[in-house]
């Protein structure tokens, strides 16, 4: 597998500042060492709870936040130290899909000019070849040229982040971000867009970061999976993999907490204790240990480092001290 | 489950007057709810199901907003049309609500103690000095830890989580019979969502309460629920029992909305089943089966008239179909 993206031990702390002087007196370790690598048109699907720093991680990967640390390979090189120039060349490469269709979208413009706006910044073809382009991308987010004239406001939820999708289609990137691309919808018109989005994976050999708390949804797209807690990777595999074994407490809690349509299989809860900590004040050693079921002694003093407990063909790390 | 429904809505009809016309977002609905019974009302965004739960508070904006037609008795007393200063002596005593964002259920300016405490002093006829223990008691029922120091914080100080469980101790503040929780875990992450509906049932045990639980989630129903009903476009397609509900399901619209789930651990990745289609839009329903246009089952008949309910009200299933699975 050639790597596409490498993102080496990524950091991006916040500044909390405070006092008269607004000095800083404490850092928002949102992101804190991440590190894992992408293949050209895989699938890494990224879950954890709120503010575990998913959607801060996929941000600082496309630069539209400045890391505080480590290093973001695109092919081979390295974004973190491009100059702004060739940073815009291969911003090119990598597209980001939103989360809300209601406010990733102008009202002021039109589909086809928010579709076409990336082919007029990167100035890519003539104007009348940006016009059929924009026909050809609603026809593979499977819409009807007829609407390109028409406003957000006309469209439903599903269609809004159909324009979404299509937008980001415009430059042929190599990797999209997908930040919660489906939380906003219905389950039905969900499954439409997941199918979508796998589909394009298929026929366009894109890259995704799939971005979710759902943990079902980022099983049905991902090659691998990575979750993550307070600002770490604690747990990735192969998507199959971690399903059928998850390894990380953590891992194990969050899948048993997702409720199954389904009454004969009520399931055996690992219900957890208290809230996630605050990633201003994380607590010592492992971030998980105070809520953790099967914590030890050492799990306060000392941060488990990540390691392999899976096969050469499946990686699977995982970094806990129950393993190490 | 059986004996007399504690709440029996009756071929209710809640309209809207709007700019473009009049919306009719809960069209001829019925069901019951029993003693100590969870119903679950499940459908998409926009299918009614939250109307319908703020019509049995009597909480429809007028305008607006009117109950058009139909009854809601609640232990044998008609509640529609009720004037606001009875209906207030009801909601909050015998009917609680829990709203899906515990932030704006809250007040932000005062702390978590002093809204309980008015509630206790107001519904429960406490004086101050004897309200204060009562609300650590329902705090540290509901889950709350350390609920002594907990009572004197603000909401902005408590999690997610934390919030929610506080606004369900108000809920229970006045031993409700009947508690209508709308999306109550919907703002929560699952770790969290898993703690509070672990904590909603056990409490519903304990305080022998019947719960309406309003939620687009079809995991939490099959979880939580004993009844469910399946609404779609201000009309129920599906009322079940949660057993035969996921096991047979008969709506075509109940089959493709299970059909469209992803579930965990199930391995092979295959396109999901899609639903085709979007909701119809409430101002311009067609005269026949709301869900035709979308459905694979659909027949000349479809388009003629609305299939009503079949079966008897003791069935353990009833569906809305002319041509059910």
């Amino acid at each position: 597998m050639t790597a596409l993206l490498q993102v080496n031990e990524l950091k991006k702390y916040f500044p909390v500042r405070g006092g008269l002087l607004r000095r800083v007196v404490a850092q928002v370790k949102a992101v804190d060492g991440v590190s894992f690598t992408l293949g050209a048109g895989r699938t890494l699907g990224l879950v954890g709870e709120s503010g575990c720093g998913k959607s801060t991680l996929g941000r600082t990967i496309l630069q539209l936040q400045k890391p505080s640390g480590g290093q973001i390979i695109l092919e081979g090189e390295d974004l973190t130290a491009a100059s702004p120039e060739r940073l815009l060349e291969m911003r090119r490469e990598m597209q980001i899909i939103f989360q809300d269709p209601f406010a990733s979208l102008s009202p002021r413009r039109t589909v086809a000019q928010t579709i076409r706006e990336p082919l007029d910044v990167h100035r890519i073809g003539r104007p009348a070849e940006r016009g059929r382009r924009v026909e050809e991308l609603l026809q593979v987010v499977g819409m009807r040229p007829g609407v390109m004239d028409r406003y957000p406001h006309e469209f439903s939820g599903g269609q809004r982040q159909r324009i979404g999708i299509a937008r980001a289609l415009a430059l042929n990137p190599k990797l999209i971000v997908a930040d919660e691309p489906v939380s906003a919808l219905d389950v039905s018109v969900r499954a439409q867009v997941l199918n979508l989005i796998a589909r394009l994976q298929r026929e366009h050999g894109i890259a995704f970061l799939f971005i979710s708390h759902d943990l079902s949804v980022v099983e049905h797209v991902s090659d691998h999976v990575g979750v993550m807690y307070l600002g770490r990777l604690v747990e990735m595999a192969p998507a199959k993999e971690i399903y059928r074994d998850p390894r990380h407490p953590y891992t194990q809690a969050l899948l048993s907490a997702v409720p199954v349509p389904d009454p004969q299989r009520k399931s055996q809860r690992m219900v957890l204790t208290g809230d996630v900590p605050s990633p201003m004040n994380p607590p010592p050693g492992c971030p998980f240990h105070k809520r953790c079921p099967k914590v030890m002694d050492l799990c306060s003093q000392v941060m488990p480092p990540v390691i392999d407990v899976g096969s050469a063909d499946k990686p699977h790390r995982v970094a806990c001290h129950l393993y190490s | 489950m059986s004996g007399e429904p504690l709440l029996r809505v009756t071929d209710l009809v809640v309209e809207f007057s709007t700019e473009q016309g009049v919306v009719r977002a809960v069209d001829r609905v019925s069901f019951e709810v029993r003693p100590n019974e969870t119903l679950g009302i499940v459908g998409e965004s926009g299918c009614g199901k939250t109307v319908t739960g703020l019509a049995i508070m009597g909480l429809i904006p007028s305008p607006p907003g009117r109950i058009a037609a139909g009854s809601i008795t609640f232990q044998g007393r008609e509640l529609a049309g009720l004037p606001e200063s009875e209906m207030r002596a009801i909601r909050g005593r015998d009917i609680a609500m829990v709203f899906q964002e515990p932030m704006t259920a809250l007040n932000p300016v005062f702390t978590v103690g002093n809204q309980m405490i008015d509630v206790l002093r107001r519904y429960r006829g406490l004086t101050r000095r004897q309200a204060r223990p009562a609300a650590i008691e329902l705090l540290a029922k509901v889950g709350i830890p350390a609920a002594d120091q907990r009572i004197d914080e603000y909401p902005h100080q408590l999690s997610g989580g934390m919030r929610q469980r506080v606004v369900i101790a108000m809920a229970l503040s006045c031993d409700p019979k009947l508690i209508v929780a709308d999306e109550p875990t919907t703002a929560l992450d699952v770790t969290t969502q898993a703690q509070v509906l672990e904590q909603i049932v056990k409490l519903q045990q304990e305080f022998q309460m019947a719960m309406i639980l309003v939620t687009h989630d079809l995991g939490v129903v099959a979880e939580t629920c004993h009844r469910a009903i399946v609404m779609y476009c201000g009309r129920i397609a599906e009322k079940a029992e949660i057993e035969p509900l996921f096991a047979h399901p008969r709506h075509p619209y109940t089959v493709g909305l299970l059909g469209s789930i992803p579930r965990v651990g199930e391995g092979e990745k295959q396109d999901l089943a899609v639903i085709p289609g979007i909701v119809p839009d409430l101002l311009h329903l067609p005269p026949g089966c709301r869900f035709a246009d979308r459905c694979s089952s659909r027949q000349a008949r479809c388009d003629e008239a609305l299939p009503e309910l079949d079966g008897g009200e003791d069935s353990r299933s009833r569906v809305a179909c002319y041509f059910p699975y």
